[in-house]
């Protein structure tokens, strides 16, 4: 599909040949498309805002799931507990140990990653559904072991409120740039990522950072030898694929990525504790990805984009649903949420099992051709 | 260690297991047929419960409690063969992952499906079992020259023996019945099974219908015991770990497993306030009946990863 071109064009360098975007419109368009993003809070209501939020931090969960299912094969359930994992450690590095959480981030990613190297370990022994229930207790496990264990650390099943992400400037010419505002207790020029409309900036940097990693890993020896292992492991490790050490990688950058969603997700709603996010988040990023499309990585951005927008819907069609039946009252979103999301799910894996993404290149390739073939 | 009280929980763990197996067998019985690991189970659980709910209480049709039963289970024979048909006929040939994912969305269409029909308040569920004057056994033996007495509340013991006579019913099908025998053929190998003119579909259809039929036993019997509310399909999550323990085509396996890990949890919940390792490790452990039986399965994972009667792959590329 990606080599369908028109007649006459040629890469005529290896730049060229390399290249993800390869045509001075194509950047246009994206840049473009950028700045609308970080240019959001200026015209859009926080409500859409707040959901642009959720939506960039579940990309950025599904893109690690991706790389472990989509391009390694082995099939997790435990997204959700790694990002529990990343959400505690950094409240406790930015709540309890006073860290900036710019440096909290990252530290949550690896620590998530090496809970997932532990979880990884069974899939030298196990793979396919066995390794679906190995994950499986993961999700189990880490959320009790958050609720009972170091109860004066954890706070127990009630969890713990986080800080809100700060900036510190230092003040130059006795003013502050950047809009940041002047605090006289720290002497320093402050900026707080309290609202949506602030932290949608935190949620696009890391979001760019994310998709350009994922995208290299997915076009490097990394990437290629995930490939391999997913078609045929066997066939893999004939050919010199470390297989161990490949998916323990796998699970490790899954695991990372879960862990950044999971420190994002902590400080975007100020509060963690064991239920923050859970089995049925497993199942939705996995069917965010299903739905996106397994193993390109347009396919999370999509999947993840769609899904949270169903979810979006339910709570829209709730009051709806409890005026034409009103003895249901409270459980109306309870409802709503798995109904409607599972039966898009159904209905794509049935009717488009290779996902949005698929069908993108699908009507990319017809445009090209146009007026010919479809 | 508190050995005075140790045959009480081990004895209430085990007779806990009974509905645990009758779940895993649910469970095993449409993976040996079809190789698909059913994670809607859990909600078909509910459905049996909540129908049977229905037709007897005073707020739904208000029927005696057997036609209500009955007519659950025919409402579960129903479900099982609609959701073969509908959502996973289309799915024969798709890689594992899409068939994961299929039940895991059906699972949730029928959680939500289940919400907007019934509701999300708890309903008190008729009571079949006396509540009120449990079974006292002294055993055969002493402790400190105390006799030991096991208390046994009627439903737990009664929950029980329905479960264990649904898996020998299942045995008996299996072993002697020209459908049972069909299916045994299919779980062995779908090609030859279909050459010696076994109709595949509709073996996958009776195993569901079948499956819906436990679910529903299982159903009525765990909310006889702890009430019913939508948490009923989550009491399933202790059966996976059931099934993997046994291995996922054996049904002594499951049944085995499921007996194991109500025994594990009824373990754990021992009062054991001088236990090796001071009161807050004590604490934890008590707490831990949810994770046990998922600790049990990495450990039989890593250990044993067929399971205890699981069939060994062998791979070839």
């Amino acid at each position: 599909m990606a080599v369908l071109r028109p007649a006459g064009d040629f890469d005529t360098s290896y730049e060229q040949d390399m290249s993800v975007i390869r045509k001075r419109w194509q950047w246009v368009a994206l840049l473009l498309f950028l700045a609308a993003l970080f240019a959001l809070p200026a015209y859009a209501p926080e409500p859409a805002v707040s959901l642009v939020n959720r939506i960039g931090i579940a990309i950025i969960a599904v893109q690690g799931l991706n790389i472990l299912t989509g391009y390694t094969g082995q099939i997790s359930l435990g997204q959700a507990a790694f990002m529990t994992v990343g959400a505690y450690i950094s409240a406790l590095l930015v709540g309890q140990a006073g860290w900036s959480f710019f440096l909290a981030l990252p530290v949550a990613g690896l620590g998530a990653g090496l809970v997932g190297l532990l979880f990884g370990l069974p899939s030298l022994r196990v793979k396919g559904f066995y390794l679906v229930m190995a994950t499986l207790s993961a999700q189990f496990i880490i959320p009790w072991l958050t609720r009972n264990t170091f109860p004066n650390l954890l706070n127990g099943a009630q969890g713990m409120n986080v800080p809100v992400p700060v900036i510190k400037l230092p003040v130059i010419a006795n003013t502050c740039f950047l809009g940041t505002t002047f605090d006289p207790e720290t002497a320093v020029c402050l900026y707080r990522f309290a609202t949506p409309n602030e932290f949608i900036y935190i949620t696009l940097v890391v979001l760019i950072i994310s998709t350009v990693v994922a995208l290299n890993i997915s076009r490097s020896r990394l990437g290629r030898a995930f490939i391999s292992v997913r078609d045929n492991d066997l066939a893999a490790e004939l050919l010199g694929v470390n297989l161990f050490a490949y998916k323990l990688r796998a699970f490790f950058i899954a695991a990372v990525y879960a862990g950044v969603a999971g420190a994002m997700l902590a400080h975007n709603l100020r509060h963690v504790n064991s239920q923050t996010v859970g089995l049925i988040d497993s199942i939705l990023f996995m069917g965010m990805l299903v739905v996106g499309g397994l193993g390109s990585n347009l396919g999370p951005i999509f999947g993840a984009t769609l899904v949270t927008l169903l979810e979006e819907l339910a709570t829209v069609l709730t009051p709806i649903l409890i005026t034409l039946m009103p003895d249901i009252a409270g459980g109306a979103t309870a409802a709503l949420r798995p109904l409607i999301f599972g039966l898009a799910l159904m209905l794509f894996l049935i009717f488009e099992p290779r996902g949005l993404a698929y069908r993108w290149t699908l009507i990319k390739a017809a445009w090209r051709l146009r007026p010919y073939a479809r | 260690m508190n050995w005075q009280l140790l045959p009480q929980f081990a004895i209430t763990g085990l007779l806990n297991g009974g509905p645990i197996a009758l779940i895993a067998l649910g469970i095993v019985l449409i993976f040996k047929s079809s190789e698909i690991f059913n994670f809607a189970h859990g909600q078909m659980l509910l459905i049996g419960a909540m129908t049977t709910w229905w037709f007897s209480a005073d707020e739904g049709l208000g029927l005696p409690l057997w036609t209500a039963v009955l007519l659950a289970l025919a409402v579960s024979i129903l479900l099982g063969l609609l959701i073969e048909r509908l959502t996973l006929r289309p799915m024969t040939g798709q890689p594992l992952l899409s068939i994961i994912l299929m039940t895991l969305a059906l699972g949730q269409f029928l959680q939500g499906l289940t919400i907007l029909t019934f509701g999300t308040t708890q309903r008190n569920f008729p009571v079949i079992f006396s509540i009120t004057d449990p079974y006292r056994i002294t055993l055969p033996f002493t402790y400190n020259d105390n006799p030991i007495i096991v208390i046994l509340k009627q439903n737990l013991v009664w929950s029980f023996v329905v479960a264990m006579v649904c898996v020998i019913v299942l045995a008996l099908f299996f072993q002697y019945t020209r459908t049972g025998l069909s299916m045994r053929a299919t779980a062995e190998d779908h090609e030859t099974a279909q050459s010696v003119g076994i109709r595949i579909n509709r073996v996958f259809g009776i195993s569901w219908a079948i499956a819906g039929i436990i679910a529903a036993i299982g159903g009525v019997l765990i909310a006889t015991a702890s009430g019913l509310d939508l948490s009923l399909s989550i009491v399933v999550l202790a059966a996976f770990p059931a099934v993997l323990l046994g291995g996922l085509e054996s049904i002594p396996g499951a049944v085995l497993g499921g007996l194991i890990i109500g025994l594990a949890q009824g373990l754990v919940g021992l009062p054991n306030n001088n236990f090796f390792m001071g009161p807050e490790v004590a604490q934890a452990i008590r707490n831990s009946t949810e994770i046990v039986p998922y600790v049990i399965l990495l450990i039989v994972l890593v250990i044993r990863p067929d399971g205890l009667f699981g069939q060994k792959r062998i791979e070839r590329i």
